[in-house]
């Protein structure tokens, strides 16, 4: 998400989807700030993506492979 | 892209598929909900990647398949109307309804225009009021609020030539339908991610208690669906049946509380006629009495017809898991893509339609030996 402003009473937002930047409603989200990433549905941003929840399943594999439960990843 | 690249990626993919081949004892068959995980499954091979006994079956959760065909034929009927502008998400427009389908309409002049958000519709019924502005108001949960913010956009400016078309259908009455249907197959689900982002988890916990079930609220990238199958696996062999969340990073426990409000601000549930399924009951929403002059239905006279579906379709069966793409005799060969019998071959993300997609059809014929 790169750029926050109120249009007519309802947050707008400009969002960067890899190079296409696209108007998106951050009504339903408005805590959001840019810099921060977003899930977008026919141009509403629905939930702000967790960092620390994202990281959970890749900990968990790490974990795993210094168990020696896994082989350590090869990519 | 961060957030999905990673999600994507080889090695920790083949680390969980690992995991998972170690880990499973029994012989289980579970059900991804939405079409979008169907559609990374077959496109990445995660049902290849699985042990044995171990079966993934393809639920109804894409919203343009079971969109009923009478729903299709109210389109054409309203796109046909004079003055109209008949707006809608492009995936429907190849939907073939009893005559044909909306894109054969454009071609023969009616102005109906691909948008891709429902504001869209709205900002062009701001700019043209000499006509009447029609938005085709598809979708589960994770559409609602934005079709409720259309609405309710348009009633705050008395926008009078603006309106829904409404065939919004729910997740949880659906999978209820599900478990009760007779040889049902279904022994755990992957839960709808991006639906549980606006609605929550907690509406599946009744369910997973009820039928003893357990629901694991799943993402769409390899590490995220191979997630959701080990916790779901680890409930079954432990002979728990609860909703876990394997897709915290984008869904939280209560959802998006604004969407939902949203949500109940302009629509009520009610009973909908799902393509392939028939009627579930309270499977639906339609626009709250305060909201008809946004209603297309109120606004246009529409005849109801009862149309028929092809005999030769399998659909009603694949999307309750009892039958797979390939046991069809049609798939491939009278049913494909750019000439669809039925549900699960209308949209990208139908069962049938990601299978043709990825080549299966022609595995049928030649058998995959790796």
């Amino acid at each position: 998400m790169v750029e926050v402003k109120r249009e007519n009473d309802i947050l707008m937002g400009k969002v960067d989807f890899t190079g296409v930047a696209k108007r998106v409603c951050l009504d339903l989200v408005p805590e959001v700030a840019p810099g921060e990433y977003v899930l977008v549905h026919v141009g509403f941003a629905l939930a702000r993506i967790d960092a620390t929840e994202a990281a959970r399943v890749f900990k968990i594999l790490e974990e795993l492979c210094q168990l020696g439960e896994l082989e350590v990843p090869s990519e | 892209m961060k957030y999905l690249d990673e999600f994507r990626e080889g090695g920790s993919t083949r680390a969980l598929a690992d995991l998972l081949a170690k880990r499973v004892r029994g012989r289980w068959s579970i059900m991804e909900v939405c079409g979008g995980q169907t559609h990374s499954i077959v496109k990445y091979g995660i049902d290849r990647m699985l042990p044995p006994g171990l079966e993934l079956l393809h639920g109804p959760g894409c919203p343009v398949c079971v969109t009923p065909v009478e729903m299709i034929d109210r389109a054409h009927a309203v796109a046909q109307q004079p003055g109209v502008i008949f707006c809608s998400f492009g995936d429907m427009l190849r939907v073939p309804g009893s005559h044909g389908d909306l894109l054969s309409l454009k071609a023969r002049g009616c102005d109906i225009r691909i948008v891709y958000s429902p504001l869209d519709a709205l900002k062009l019924a701001v700019g043209r009021p000499d006509r009447q502005v029609v938005f085709f108001a598809i979708g589960f949960e994770t559409t609602a609020p934005a079709n409720a913010m259309a609405a309710w956009m348009a009633k705050r400016q008395n926008l009078s030539n603006f309106s829904l078309l409404v065939s919004q259908v729910l997740v949880p009455p659906m999978i209820s339908a599900i478990l009760q249907s007779p040889g049902n197959r279904v022994q755990a689900f992957l839960g709808p991610g991006h639906v549980c982002t606006v609605m929550g988890t907690r509406e599946y916990d009744p369910i997973a208690s009820h039928y003893k079930v357990p629901i694991v609220i799943t993402g769409f990238e390899p590490v995220d669906l191979l997630s959701g199958i080990l916790q779901a696996v680890a409930q079954l062999e432990e002979g728990r049946a609860v909703v876990e969340n394997a897709y915290g990073r984008v869904v939280a426990p209560a959802g998006n509380p604004s969407g939902r409000a949203l949500i109940s601000e302009v629509f009520e549930g009610c009973d909908r006629k799902w393509r392939g399924l028939g009627i579930i009951p309270k499977s639906g929403l339609r626009l709250r009495h305060e909201y008809r002059e946004q209603d297309a239905e109120r606004r246009f006279d529409l005849q109801t017809v009862e149309t028929a579906e092809s005999p030769e379709c399998i659909s009603g069966q694949i999307l309750r898991g009892l039958k797979k793409p390939v046991d069809c005799a049609a798939f491939g060969k009278t049913c494909r893509p750019e000439a669809p019998l039925g549900a699960t071959m209308v949209s990208a993300e139908g069962a049938c339609a990601a299978y043709y997609a990825y080549g299966r059809h022609r595995e049928k014929e030649e058998p995959c030996t790796t």
